[in-house]
């Protein structure tokens, strides 16, 4: 399951990061930001148009915006 | 006193990642003395200021940008790694390191603080903001965290300036050993980093509670997918009144001294060269544009206010879906809205944004935002050709069509990104990934000096470039000197380029004066309207036409379709020269502000053509 697909305010597990559908810096950013198997996560807030883009995502004690299309490249479980 | 080579200045920089209060706790321990420049060669802000130590001597301080990691994703990174590295040419190695960390956010920001470490530079951590983290809930030990990272960690408040005398004694102390040799620690990978960094932070955390951080509660209104572009466009909306409103008296006062020193220069000064030279050159042209500078400072205001507070994230991520539809991402917002006041602002303000193509994007729209040197140009048009009739309750005709030409110049600016998007600045669809601050009460004096340094970079523009500018049109427009009979107009430098330009112009509905005014215009837009003025004034026949305004002017001799299509021009036309300035240094070479003018040009020649020949085919 992706962090795309998940429940709403529910902690997340990242099992595994996709890091060949990110394009650029983009995994670098990520990562930079702790985003990285192993951490957990929780989607917080979403858009409302279409693919509900973007995601806002509570990891650790910060929160972070990034798109659908980062959030569909992590692998994530139910923590 | 100082032991040390008397010559050299000793210097510290604050290191840390972004939004753990650096800015805050520079401005706190500096004061209002920063010198503020560009780092060599690099589009990134080098801050430095002067920071007195408990035993008397003083260290310069540099406030170096946030970074994530060493691993640089961009040039504000890659410029902190440089320096701190040593490898910054021109730029000496710090002697003491300020590691800036926030105390709420300790997991995140030991991983780059270990990295930082690793150096073996003498270091000092300040804890900062730890006012946030007991409001989270969060009681920390400084003492456990300090043993585990092995340097001094001094808590502080940088807006409310707590610790900072034990911070400068902290520095004094690591500055007794800076000439010692760095004693570089074991290198470990970013998995270990993390790992360590969680242990550091489970240590240094002595209790926490579970309740739920502000955070949570303002954003659950604040991004909420009905309510919060709703707040978004009501804030804006504040924004644009109060920046065409309130700023209005400041400015008429500025420009009555601009009049007044002018009064004073033309009536002490014997009438000649040196007299027109101050009064027509110099305190015309200047004067038109530090008019402005009340709407800069007023725009600057909310938006530095939307940053301090944390909100200026939040807005990014409600646009970010409208953005990007037309290729861009949330970070462009930003600039963008600045754009409104200037687009020179506006296009600095570009440097936030990591993606290249994104920012290169958002840099070639930006002069399509009507800036507020547009605005008297439309008033005056407006007034003269447009009826002040009412349409509707509260609707008038004439603020209609103002509304139509900041929409026109807004729909055009997407549709343009559009369509770079797909030709000159294609690429990967731009990722839209930034960290959402949390929310923080501004500081009154983090916010003046925010503004004075705003207002000062205004100013210098204006005093160097705009300065420049405008002698070389006035020195075009006075010389050569005209033959009795013959209007100077007509005999000048520019006149005679006019001439040239009339005949590429007259298509589209541009009478020659028109054609005259463009040329000083290209300094700032809002001079048309002068230009526009003294050639009436210069070549009226008939007395009572010499004495009417440029706006009866315009009403009695331009046709409809000749003013509208001089409004559609002014809605594309790159005119400013400033801008074009800003957009060479922020691009570093002449290709992209040359294909901007390009294409501004040509749409500006196209929309004015099209508004001119439709206009004249409907018989208005």
């Amino acid at each position: 399951m992706t962090l795309d697909g998940f429940e709403h305010d529910k902690a997340a597990r990242i099992v595994a990061v996709n890091w060949a559908m990110l394009a650029g810096d983009e995994g670098k950013r990520l990562k930079a930001l702790g985003v990285d198997e192993g951490a957990e996560v929780a989607v917080v807030h979403r858009g409302i148009f279409g693919t509900r883009d973007p995601l806002a995502v509570r990891i650790g004690r910060m929160t972070i915006a990034l798109r659908r299309s980062h959030a569909l490249a992590i692998e994530v479980e139910p923590a | 006193m100082s032991r040390h080579d008397p010559v050299k200045t000793r210097t510290a920089a604050l290191v840390g990642n972004p939004n753990a209060g650096k800015s805050a706790l520079f401005n706190a321990l500096t004061g209002a003395r920063q010198k503020i420049a560009n780092y060599p060669g690099v589009t990134v802000e080098r801050k430095a200021g002067r920071l007195t130590l408990p035993g008397g001597d003083s260290v310069e301080l540099i406030d170096l940008p946030g970074s994530y990691s060493f691993d640089a994703a961009s040039p504000d990174e890659e410029v902190t790694r440089k320096v701190v590295h040593g490898e910054f040419a021109g730029e000496s190695i710090p002697d003491v390191i300020v590691l800036v960390v926030d105390a709420a956010n300790l997991e995140q920001h030991l991983v780059f603080a270990q990295e930082v470490l690793e150096l073996g530079r003498p270091t000092v951590v300040a804890l900062n903001m730890i006012d946030l983290a007991e409001r989270d809930g969060l009681t920390l030990d400084p003492e456990a965290l300090s043993e585990a990272l092995g340097v001094p960690v001094v808590p502080t408040v940088a807006v409310r300036r707590r610790g900072l005398a034990e911070l400068a004694e902290a520095i004094a102390e690591a500055e007794a050993h800076a000439d010692e040799d760095a004693h570089k620690r074991w290198h470990i990978t970013l998995p270990e980093r993390r790992l360590a960094a969680k242990h550091m932070a489970r240590a240094a955390i002595l209790s926490k509670s579970t309740r739920h951080t502000v955070e949570n509660g303002i954003d659950r209104v604040l991004l909420n997918p009905w309510i919060g572009p709703v707040i978004l466009f009501g804030l804006l909306f504040v924004i644009f009144q109060a920046v065409f409103a309130w700023a209005t008296p400041f400015a008429d006062a500025l420009e009555d001294g601009v009049g007044a020193i002018s009064g004073v220069v033309s009536a002490s000064l014997p009438s000649g060269f040196v007299h027109d030279f101050l009064v027509e050159g110099v305190l015309a042209g200047v004067g038109s544009v530090v008019v402005f500078l009340p709407q800069i400072v007023i725009l600057f205001f909310f938006i530095l206010l939307m940053e301090a507070s944390g909100y200026m994230a939040r807005a990014a991520f409600l646009m970010d879906r409208l953005m990007a539809g037309v290729g861009l991402s949330g970070k462009s917002f930003i600039p963008l809205l600045s754009s409104f006041a200037c687009a020179i602002p506006g296009i600095m303000a570009t440097r936030s944004i990591p993606d290249p193509k994104d920012r290169l994007t958002t840099i070639l729209v930006a002069p399509l935002m009507t800036c507020s040197a547009r605005l008297p140009v439309y008033a005056v048009i407006i007034a003269a050709v447009i009826p002040q009739t009412t349409i509707g309750p509260g609707v008038g005709l004439q603020g209609l069509v103002l509304f139509a030409l900041y929409i026109a110049g807004i729909v055009g600016a997407m549709i343009v990104a559009l369509v770079l998007r797909h030709t000159v600045t294609s690429g990967a669809a731009s990722g839209f990934i930034m960290e959402m601050p949390r929310y923080q009460l501004p500081r009154l004096k983090d916010l003046a000096i925010g503004l004075w340094q705003r207002a000062w970079v205004f100013l210098r523009r204006a005093g160097t470039i705009i300065f420049t500018v405008t002698i070389v049109l006035w020195l075009m427009l006075s010389f050569p000197k005209a033959e009795p009979g013959e209007s100077q107009m007509d005999a000048s430098v520019a006149g005679r380029i006019a001439d040239v330009m009339h005949p590429v112009l007259e298509p589209i509905g541009f009478n020659r004066e028109i054609s005259l005014a463009l040329i000083p215009a290209m300094a700032a837009r809002e001079v048309a309207v002068s230009a526009l003025a003294t050639t009436y004034a210069v070549d009226a026949e008939d007395e009572d036409l010499a004495a009417a305004g440029v706006t009866d002017k315009i009403a009695a001799l331009w046709s409809l379709p000749t003013a509208l299509a001089f409004l559609a021009w002014f809605v594309f036309a790159p005119q400013c020269i400033s801008t074009i300035a800003v957009a060479r240094r922020e691009t570093n070479g002449w290709k992209w502000p040359a294909f901007m003018v390009g294409y501004l040009f040509a749409l500006a020649y196209i929309f004015a053509g099209l508004t001119f020949w439709i206009a004249t085919a409907l018989g208005l």
